[in-house]
């Protein structure tokens, strides 16, 4: 790891002066994502700001009726929180579906929204990746890319966003408040994340000197109809190859809305909403499940290694529905 | 972005030394106080400044458990997070688990039910299942095998660890 300076921030305005004031300079929460690739040099920051300080540490209902979450409420105490586990189970299951107890433990919300890839080459500060230096080329495409995305990819870089959370947050469409020098602004969950497009770099729309001070749920949690399956080489403590987080309103068999989001395929939590529509009225039927899926995987594209993942995806959104939509009403 | 790309170069560029941070942390029931540079992660310190060498290095990335730990009360992975970030923080390692020359009972039925074999997991082993048993979410066989997958053991001993878990979690409820 490179010698960086640190200090601790009591307030947020504060937080975010000090980041904007010092070059090279990166928040830590948890810093289960960021010391991992410090100590590997593959981010090298000069100043780090303790955030954890900061408060935002509360989950209380929100005025749209949902609920919020502090960006440093542990991923743990998410996951447990009484009123996530009876309204938002879709994202308790995501949540649990992640890393281990140990790391949920320290992992924060608002971190593991900024979670980088973990493509191996990313990591490795020997081998060219664009996304770690841009310009320098992508090992990737056409070296070992089992892990890595099939959809809303580009020539520069082949990269997937390898957060469970954040799928079943784009599936309930939240929204990330944030704060920074101009300002408070909420970002949707679908304008988050960025596809590389040809600058790789840059993994979301949140601005170098921005705070994420909560996540807002919104009212409807999908409770008594979702599913988070996570298609993985081991059963417990291993990144996706494919999850799919599916939520459905029925009114008997009949659907009446339907949300569907696929992590580890891109950069960013897959929603494909016209193809959601498709289900509006429909019977919850495996056919019409497997037209679903056919229409999000439609313009996937395999790079050899992680071919596989297209027809794996497709089945993973049909058997997501129907776990879906067998679950027995709460209500 | 440009901006981006020259905070990066910036960044790579040779640096001096920071001064330490002093820290003051409970390790095991007893106070301390210690002077530390700010990348110090809590592993580090309990190994290398304390010599608090239960508490084992695997991957050093989040990846194996060894360095399990409990801060707070709560298990974490030592390696992944910094010392300086715990001033006043309350941590308990292996070393602090027996009580007035008694094992912890966790350790006791590592011993009783023959959990280990070369031993090198086993103090992040038995950190986990002492937080995990205090979490009190685990109902199942099925979740008893999740909740303890951030620990990896090379030599196997799963099925005789979730022996242990099953009779400490046993023996919680019936206190
Ligand atoms: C071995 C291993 C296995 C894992 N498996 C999974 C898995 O299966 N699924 C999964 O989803 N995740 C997994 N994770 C990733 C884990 O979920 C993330 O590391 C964690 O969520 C990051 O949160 P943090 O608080 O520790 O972030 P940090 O490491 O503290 O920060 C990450 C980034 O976010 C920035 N940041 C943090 N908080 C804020 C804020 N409030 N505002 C602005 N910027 C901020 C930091 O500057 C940094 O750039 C795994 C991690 C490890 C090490
Ligand atoms: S896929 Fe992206 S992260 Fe991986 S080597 Fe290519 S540019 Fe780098
Ligand atoms: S040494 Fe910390 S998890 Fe492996
Ligand atoms: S006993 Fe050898 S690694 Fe677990």
């Amino acid at each position: 790891m490179k010698p960086f300076t640190y200090s601790r921030a009591n307030e947020e305005r504060a937080a975010v002066k000090e980041i904007a004031a010092s070059k090279g300079a990166k928040f830590i929460a948890g810093g289960t994502n960021l010391l991992d690739l410090m100590k590997m040099n593959v981010m090298q920051p000069a100043h780090l700001v303790d955030i954890t300080h900061l408060g935002m540490k509360a989950i209380e209902e929100n005025q749209a009726g949902g609920l919020r979450l502090g960006a440093l409420v542990t991923n743990a105490d998410t996951a447990y929180h009484p009123l996530v586990e009876q309204r938002y189970p879709l994202l308790s299951h995501a949540i649990l579906a992640g890393a281990s107890a140990q790391l949920r433990n320290k992992a924060t919300d608002g971190g593991n929204l900024l979670q980088r890839t973990r493509c191996d080459y990313f990591y490795d500060t020997q081998t060219a990746c664009n996304k770690r230096e841009p310009g320098t080329g992508c090992s990737a495409i056409k070296g070992y890319n089992r892990n890595l995305a099939i959809l809303g990819t580009s020539e520069y870089c082949i990269a997937t966003y390898p957060s469970d959370m954040a799928v079943a947050l784009a599936a309930l469409e939240a929204k990330v408040n944030v704060t920074g020098p101009d300002g408070d602004r909420v970002i949707p969950m679908g304008d988050f994340h960025r596809l590389p497009g040809d600058t790789p770099h840059i993994d979301t729309n949140l601005q170098e000197n921005e705070l994420i001070t909560s996540i807002d749920l919104p009212a409807k949690g999908f409770a008594d109809h979702y599913a988070y399956v996570k298609v993985r080489d081991r059963a417990s403590y291993a990144f996706a190859l494919v999850s799919v987080a599916a939520g459905l309103e029925l009114d008997g068999d009949t659907i009446k809305e339907a949300r569907v989001a696929l992590g580890g395929v891109a950069q960013k939590p897959w929603r494909l909403p016209e193809a959601e529509a498709m289900l509006q009225g429909q019977q919850a039927s495996k056919e019409n499940f497997g037209k679903v899926a056919a229409a999000y995987l439609q313009g996937a594209k395999g790079y050899g290694d992680n071919d596989f993942k297209i027809e794996l995806a497709k089945r993973a959104i049909v058997r997501a529905l129907l776990l879906a939509t067998e679950m027995e009403g709460k209500s | 972005m440009k901006d981006k790309l020259e905070k990066e170069k910036e960044a790579a560029q040779p640096r001096a030394l920071p001064p330490k941070q002093t820290v003051t942390l409970t390790i095991n029931g007893t106070e301390r106080q210690l002077e530390l540079e700010p990348w110090v992660s809590l592993l580090d310190m309990l190994r290398e400044q304390l010599h608090l060498t239960g508490t084992k290095v695997g991957c050093n990335h989040g990846q194996c458990g060894a360095c399990t730990i409990l801060l707070d009360g709560k298990r974490i992975n030592s390696c992944l997070t910094l010392a300086v970030m715990h001033d006043g923080a309350e941590i308990t390692t292996i070393e602090g688990l027996a009580k007035d020359g008694e094992l912890h009972p966790v350790q006791q039925g590592f011993i009783v039910h023959d959990a280990f074999q070369c031993g090198y997991c086993t103090p992040g082993q038995i950190c986990s299942v002492v937080g995990l048993v205090s979490e009190g979410k685990a109902r199942t066989l099925d979740d008893i095998r999740d909740l303890m997958s951030g620990n990896i053991c090379r030599c196997g001993a799963y099925n005789n660890i979730v022996k242990v878990v099953q009779e400490e979690l046993e023996r919680s409820k019936a206190q």
